[in-house]
């Protein structure tokens, strides 16, 4: 039987079934240095976007 | 020449004394009234507080910043404000108390034009029995609120690690210390912080990491929680937190007004009203906030603390505080410009302001007890209000009474709050988050009350990058290197 080990904790409690959890692919994406280097460039125009409404 | 004093010297306080100093020349007087000789960026405590960082790397000596600034600097704390004088002079005077070594008790009376009330939170230990006395840190837990707060609790934290690692199973409790709370954030990222250095140091399944909180649902942050777009779909910053939790294994108590701490346990009420006991090896538990207790005095030396102070300490400005119940509340409730109502040379910034009620939804238990986050002020709004009410004094000192003043509502400001854990460069993550705006708009964002384009979170390296980046960035600024003005608040 397969398990993944992303979804064990899906079964620690009620609480945590009743959420969402990650797969592989999110999980791998977070550290992909590629994809988050996008990800800094994406977020800091958003963030300095958010900052110019606020002054 | 004109006379600005601005009590505290935080981070509200101290974007507005230098955008004053700046703006104002040397023309007239900024004078800068705070009890510490150090300046401390609040936010990187938290690696102070799980030993990533030292206490030297979070602070640095104001004296010398305000020296080059041409900032006169008192090291002392602001006691009473006389903004009428006293019976023989009409001129406005406060009346401070030095803590500098040497000078430690000394009081001076120091006469002012305009004055900004800067002074922040009283970190009230004192409102739960058992978690200190007064200002005062107890005992029983630990605190990331100060920068020795801070080194403490890392010191604390390595003996967990240390009993874990010899085979002693250990429980860390980490939240809030009381149902009228503030700062969940910073709790949420201690937290998290914890279980990435428990993983690192091999002791995570050793360890029972529980999570306790006054919101009545996980990603309230005080801010009655906030609705991001994830997948093509909105969703609640609920599932977003619930959902981190459960990635890592923390249980959670929400709705829960912690009343009692002792060693090893706190008493808590939950919003259904039942109560319950939850042991704990280590726990950091933030305190709730009041106004740090400056009193007022008219000309005959009467209390006026009451017209100048909200019942909780913070100073009131020009908010709605008669919105009523939570129906009728508005955006436009929130103040603009941060001016007192019948003083208008006194203005208050950052988290010395008193809002006109908080932003989540009212709740209290059967039993009465008021159980919900108070509003947050965080950094971003507490640095942009700082200025905003600078170029108001400047343009009242430089072109009169009837200069516009500027504005800077928190219902028309976004913040940006990174939570991260782990300091090296690949192997940490951070949530992400920004909000726009900080108080929710319904009549303008129909639904989320705020703007999905510019309200968003997401978890990777590149906001632990940002939130690196932002250390370093926020200090240098507060040192007043050049190019400083550039970076924004
Ligand atoms: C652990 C922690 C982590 C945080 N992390 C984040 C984060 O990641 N991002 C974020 O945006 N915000 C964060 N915050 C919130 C942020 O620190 C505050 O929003 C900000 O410090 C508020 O600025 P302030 O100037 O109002 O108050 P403070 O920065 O607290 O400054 C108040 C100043 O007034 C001085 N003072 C006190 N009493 C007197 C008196 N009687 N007379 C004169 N001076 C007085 C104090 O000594 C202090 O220097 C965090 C807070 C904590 C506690």
């Amino acid at each position: 039987m397969s398990t993944r080990k992303e979804e064990a904790n899906f079964a620690k409690s009620d609480q945590f079934n009743l959420t969402m959890l990650p797969g592989k692919f999110a999980i791998g994406l977070r550290t992909c240095k590629i994809f988050q280097l996008f990800r800094f460039v994406v977020i800091n125009i958003k963030m300095l976007i958010v900052v110019s409404k606020s002054h | 020449m004109s006379r600005l004093i601005i009590m505290g010297g935080g981070v509200s306080g101290h974007t507005a004394a230098t955008f004053a100093k700046k703006w104002l020349g040397d023309k007239h007087e900024v004078i800068v009234v705070t009890p510490n000789s150090q300046w401390n960026w609040i936010p990187s405590n938290i690696w102070v507080g799980v030993g990533q960082m030292t206490k030297e790397q979070v602070t640095f000596p104001l004296a010398p910043v305000y020296k080059k600034a041409k900032i006169d600097y008192k090291q002392a704390k602001a006691v009473s404000i006389h903004p009428n004088g006293k019976a023989d002079n009409d001129d406005a005077y406060i009346t401070i108390e030095y803590t500098e070594d040497g000078k430690v008790g000394q009081t001076e009376e120091l006469g002012y034009d305009y004055l900004i009330n800067a002074t922040g939170p009283k970190l009230n230990f004192g409102a739960t029995e058992g978690l200190g006395e007064g200002s005062n840190l107890g005992e029983h837990t630990v605190s990331v609120c100060t920068a020795d707060h801070a080194e403490h609790a890392s010191h604390e934290l390595e003996k967990i690690f240390a009993k874990a690692k010899a085979g002693e199973r250990q429980k860390i409790l980490v939240g809030t210390g009381h149902g009228m709370c503030t700062c969940q954030g910073a709790a949420f990222e201690y937290i998290f912080n914890i279980e990435h250095e428990a993983k690192k140091a091999g002791v995570r399944d050793m360890i029972d990491i529980k999570w306790i909180s006054n919101e009545a649902f996980l990603g309230d942050f005080g801010m009655g929680g906030l609705h991001m777009k994830v997948g093509g779909y909105a969703v609640s910053s609920k599932l977003f937190a619930e959902s981190l939790f459960a990635e890592r294994n923390v249980d959670w108590i929400i709705g829960a007004h912690v009343s009692k701490v002792e060693a090893g346990n706190i008493h808590y009420e939950l919003l259904d009203g039942s109560t319950g006991e939850e042991s704990f090896d280590f726990s950091m538990l933030i305190p709730p906030f009041a106004g740090v207790g400056l009193k007022a005095y008219d000309k005959a030396g009467e209390d006026i603390t009451a017209t100048i102070f909200a019942p909780n300490g913070f100073m009131k400005v020009d908010a709605n505080y008669s919105a009523g119940a939570y129906e009728n509340w508005k955006a436009s409730d929130w103040p603009r410009t941060y001016q007192n109502p019948t003083f208008s040379n006194m203005f208050a910034c950052g988290i010395a302001f008193a809002p006109p009620h908080i932003i989540s939804k009212p709740m209290s238990s059967p039993n009465g007890t008021p159980i919900n986050p108070t509003p947050p002020r965080t950094g971003m709004p507490s640095g942009i209000i700082g200025k905003a009410v600078a170029h108001s004094v400047c343009d009242l000192i430089t072109k009169g009474d009837s200069a516009k003043l500027h504005e800077a509502s928190m219902a028309e400001m976004g913040a940006a709050c990174v939570a991260s854990s782990g300091k090296g460069v690949f192997n940490g993550t951070a949530a992400a988050m920004t909000v726009y705006p900080v108080v929710p708009d319904f009549e303008k964002y129909p639904g989320t009350g705020r703007d999905t384009d510019y309200t968003f979170g997401e978890i990777g390296l590149a906001g632990h990058w940002i939130k690196h980046i932002l250390h370093h960035l926020f200090i240098y600024k507060a040192k007043v290197k050049p190019g400083w003005t550039l970076i924004p608040e």
